[in-house]
């Protein structure tokens, strides 16, 4: 166990190292320039050299990489163009708020994606089923835009249940998370159904049933057991996906997240924050599929942890 | 030329004026702001966007300011300036007794340092060219001498500027806020979270920041002017979609949107009776262009410019945008002095266009790049003009781009032949016609990174607008003026721009936020300003 997680996170360290490599590069190619962007309207090119020069712009791309790398090392990103406040300082006070709708929104996914999944499993090809598949499908082809202003307008601004938008409360999550997880819902019952339709027809499950087990104890103990896999994997992939990709449910609801932060810096070429974020969303993707693949084994003990040298 | 005037003087200028207050002002309360950016910097010397500019203005107090709800100088944290005869001396004496937040009292030194930071390139200020004609400016900038000349403490009231050159838009420049007043220990003490930290003496304070989230301003006790803020506190909410805030503002959780109404979202509410006293409506000192790189082909030949002028169909372009805006035919948008109200422009007129084309040798048109910023509702403009130029031949071709694309196209020699100017550029940084010459039309800016992005330079007309703002003295302003709007009729035979349309604000508020509707749209203070605005009695 130890010596397959010194393995995989040796493996992620690397990982890290290209991910900011190929950002750098990609924002060092970008014909936008930061220097330019600082000196605003006014300046004078004298000035944007002089601003150029400050943030080491003007040196070529191996130092700059050497040097933003080595800083890197030390757990230093270096300071925001734009804000000019530590990018540490600025993504911490983002991760709490994003934890937190991540985890809210993976229990609603999981909760309905998982229960309609089931149901739909039970009967395929009953009213419920098709019914259950359409919704999903709606589900995972709405817009994040219209579903959250959709439910703001019904029960914030109509019902009055909870505020319009916001953060600090639970009832402040409970919108966006709703958004997230009844999107995502569809992915996960989807998932849900055929992972468990595969298993039902198994011989060990006509064996339970032979044995007189009752029914719901066949559903939800022997086969969703067993079908419950592939949705592990994709809770460790979400949990990436939400780190840094839920920039439009973070704006209509006023959610202080990871993705607003990264859509404001990109569009103020805010460098030392766009690779700030970049790289905290490569070490959540990697984190959670590290935690998908640690937990396998406790729900399915066929799984065998291998050492990445070995495969 | 000695001028002196108090804030009695103000205030009953204030009144007499046609926006004289509609309610008695009540002291007190807190109201909710919404945005739909974070707040970036406070820092006075960095701040330079739409969501700190009025912010910073109500955090820090400036030797001058404007008239609230106007674009009228007059002093502030200075109670009375004089001007030298050549126009090269400013002596600036300061109100007694006022105290930065932090308690200690303003003194002259705090002029010069505060002018100092804001040039001195370590800071990184976009602000620092507004300060060029100060002398000793460049040795100071170049890093030749420890401090600038120009700016002296006569004593700790009194703080004199010599500038190197007769400069009508300097007291301008010292109402910016590039020019507000910073305490040096607080600066010292901050480092570079200044912004994050900041220490002033507007008639706001700084109580609380949760990065990403909000911000909440409490209202300086101490404040210079009497009953002055009006507001007890006002909390920011950042990263609201605008859409969300007009929702939030409709249940009575937010008292000012201040990203306007979103599109989506405009007839309706426009259209509603019960909106009706909520939505204020007021012109800016804007101009929505298009510009043709005088530097490339065809566009060095002036028929072809001018053709694209009446080829273009403006009043459908305001039509697009719902309305929200007015057409425009010179650079200069019409509340900016120096406006010619007569001034006709070039007429809608797509059949003389095509045979201006044909005097240019291009009856068959000719194929171009039209560079524009990707947000909405840029785009859509853009293919409207593209439409337009179509039906004179000439095929455009629409980049759409990210905004610090477009400006680095623009800013680049030979690269981008057309550039629409929606979203990037131009709102005046003070309200004086000088502003929309030198950055963008004259031969200063049309310089590699420059914002002169159809890279017109005419040295005549370069030579008469130094005259005009050497025209330092107050008493021949309408001379000055005058020699402007010449300039810009001037500008418009040469046609390097498409001047399309001046955009008109939108101000939606909540029933129980009250104040002159000028306050709502003050020119200066953009979007409002936080200082006079408060709440209604009922």
């Amino acid at each position: 166990m130890m010596r397959y997680l010194a393995g995989r996170l040796g493996q992620a360290a690397l990982l890290l190292v290209g991910v900011s490599f190929v950002t750098f590069v990609l924002l060092f190619i970008l014909p936008a320039d930061p220097a330019r962007q600082l000196a605003g309207r006014s300046a004078t090119p004298d000035t944007v050299e002089a601003i150029r020069a400050q943030l080491g712009l003007d040196r070529p791309f191996h130092e700059q990489y050497a040097r933003y790398l080595g800083n890197l090392l030390q757990g230093d990103l270096g300071r925001s163009y734009a804000q000019k406040t530590e990018v540490t300082e600025v993504i911490a006070a983002r991760i709490p708020p994003t934890l937190l709708l991540m985890a809210g929104a993976i229990v609603v996914e999981l909760a309905i994606g998982i229960t309609l999944g089931v149901l739909a499993a039970r009967r395929p090809g009953s009213r419920f089923d098709h019914g259950a598949m359409i919704l999903s499908f709606v589900g995972v082809s709405t817009p994040q835009f219209v579903a959250g202003i959709l439910l703001l307008y019904v029960f914030s601004v109509q019902l009055d249940w909870f505020p319009v938008g916001g953060y600090g409360t639970w009832k402040h999550l409970v919108l966006p998370a709703l958004t997230l997880g009844i999107l995502g819902a569809g992915w996960y019952s989807r998932m849900t159904r055929s992972a468990m339709l595969d298993v039902l027809a198994r011989d060990f499950v006509r064996t339970a049933r032979a044995k007189g087990v009752s029914e719901w104890r066949v559903v939800l103990v022997h086969a969703l057991r067993n079908a419950v896999l592939p949705i592990i994997a994709m809770i460790g992939i979400d949990i990436g996906l939400f780190v840094s990709g839920a920039v439009i449910v973070e704006s209509v609801f006023g959610w202080p997240g990871v993705g607003q932060l990264a859509w404001q810096a990109i569009q103020q070429v805010d460098i030392p924050i766009i690779m700030g974020v970049t790289l905290v969303a490569a070490v959540a993707i990697i984190l959670g599929n590290l935690l998908a693949d640690l937990v396998a084994p406790f729900v399915d003990p066929r799984v065998r942890l291998q050492s990445p040298t070995h495969r | 030329m000695k001028r002196r005037a108090l804030f009695a003087a103000l205030l009953a200028a204030s009144l007499a004026s046609p926006f004289a207050l509609a309610q008695t002002p009540t002291q007190g309360g807190a109201i909710v702001v919404t945005y739909k950016d974070d707040i970036v910097t406070l820092d006075p010397a960095i701040g330079y966007d739409w969501v700190n500019w009025s912010m910073i203005k109500s955090l820090f107090s400036r030797l001058v300011d404007y008239k609230p709800g106007t674009a009228e100088l007059v002093p502030s944290l200075a109670e009375s300036y004089d001007i030298s005869k050549d126009g090269l001396t400013y002596t600036f004496k300061l109100r007694k007794g006022v105290k930065f937040h932090n308690g200690r009292e303003v003194v002259a030194q705090d002029v010069k340092y505060s002018v100092e930071r804001t040039i001195n390139p370590k800071t990184e200020s976009p602000g620092a060219g507004f300060f060029d004609s100060i002398a000793g400016v460049d040795a100071f900038k170049k890093g030749k001498a420890k401090e600038i000349k120009g700016i002296t403490v006569v004593d700790p009231s009194t703080v004199k500027f010599t500038l190197s050159r007769a400069d009508a838009t300097f007291l301008h420049a010292m109402a910016i806020n590039f020019a507000s007043i910073v305490p040096k220990e607080a600066v010292d003490a901050a480092g570079k979270d200044f912004g994050k930290k900041p220490v002033g003496s507007g008639a706001f304070m700084l109580a609380e920041w949760k990065l990403g989230q909000q911000l909440v301003f409490k209202r300086n006790p101490n404040y210079f002017l009497e009953g002055v803020p009006r507001l007890d506190q006002i909390t920011f909410q950042v990263g609201l979609e605008p859409m969300t805030a007009i929702l939030k503002l409709e249940k009575g959780e937010a008292d000012f949107a201040g990203d306007g109404i979103p599109p989506a979202k405009f007839l309706q509410v426009r259209n509603d009776p019960k909106f009706k006293d909520q939505i204020i409506e007021g012109g800016q000192l804007q101009t929505g262009y298009l510009t043709m790189n005088v530097q490339m082909k065809p566009f060095d030949k002036v028929e072809v410019r001018q053709a694209v002028n009446m080829a273009i169909d403006k009043q459908r372009i305001v039509k697009i945008i719902n309305n929200r805006a007015v057409p425009a035919n010179q650079p200069l948008p019409p509340t900016m002095p120096g406006y010619d109200k007569s001034y006709q422009g070039y007429p809608y007129d797509p059949a003389k266009a095509k045979e201006l084309l044909k005097q240019a040798g291009l009856e068959k048109g000719f194929k171009t790049t039209l560079y524009v910023y990707n947000v909405d509702p840029n785009p859509r403009i853009a293919q409207a003009i593209q439409e337009d130029l179509k039906k004179i031949g000439i095929e455009a071709q629409i980049k759409a781009l990210a905004q610090a694309n477009v400006i680095a196209a623009g800013g680049k020699p030979k690269t981008a032949p057309m550039v629409w100017s929606g979203g990037m550029a131009w709102i005046a940084d003070f309200p004086d016609p000088s502003n929309f010459y030198g950055p963008i039309l004259g031969c200063a800016g049309a310089v590699s990174g420059g914002w002169n992005w159809s890279w017109y330079c005419n040295k005549e007309l370069d030579e008469r607008a130094a005259k005009a703002d050497a025209l330092s003295d107050p008493s021949k302003s309408a001379e000055r003026f005058e020699m402007w709007r010449s300039i810009f009729v001037d500008i418009m035979k040469d046609a390097p721009w498409v001047p399309i349309f001046n955009e008109q604000r939108f101000i939606m508020h909540s029933k129980r936020l009250g104040g002159s509707e000028a306050y709502f749209v003050d020119p200066v203070r953009i979007p409002i300003n936080y200082d006079y605005i408060h709440l209604t009695a009922n």
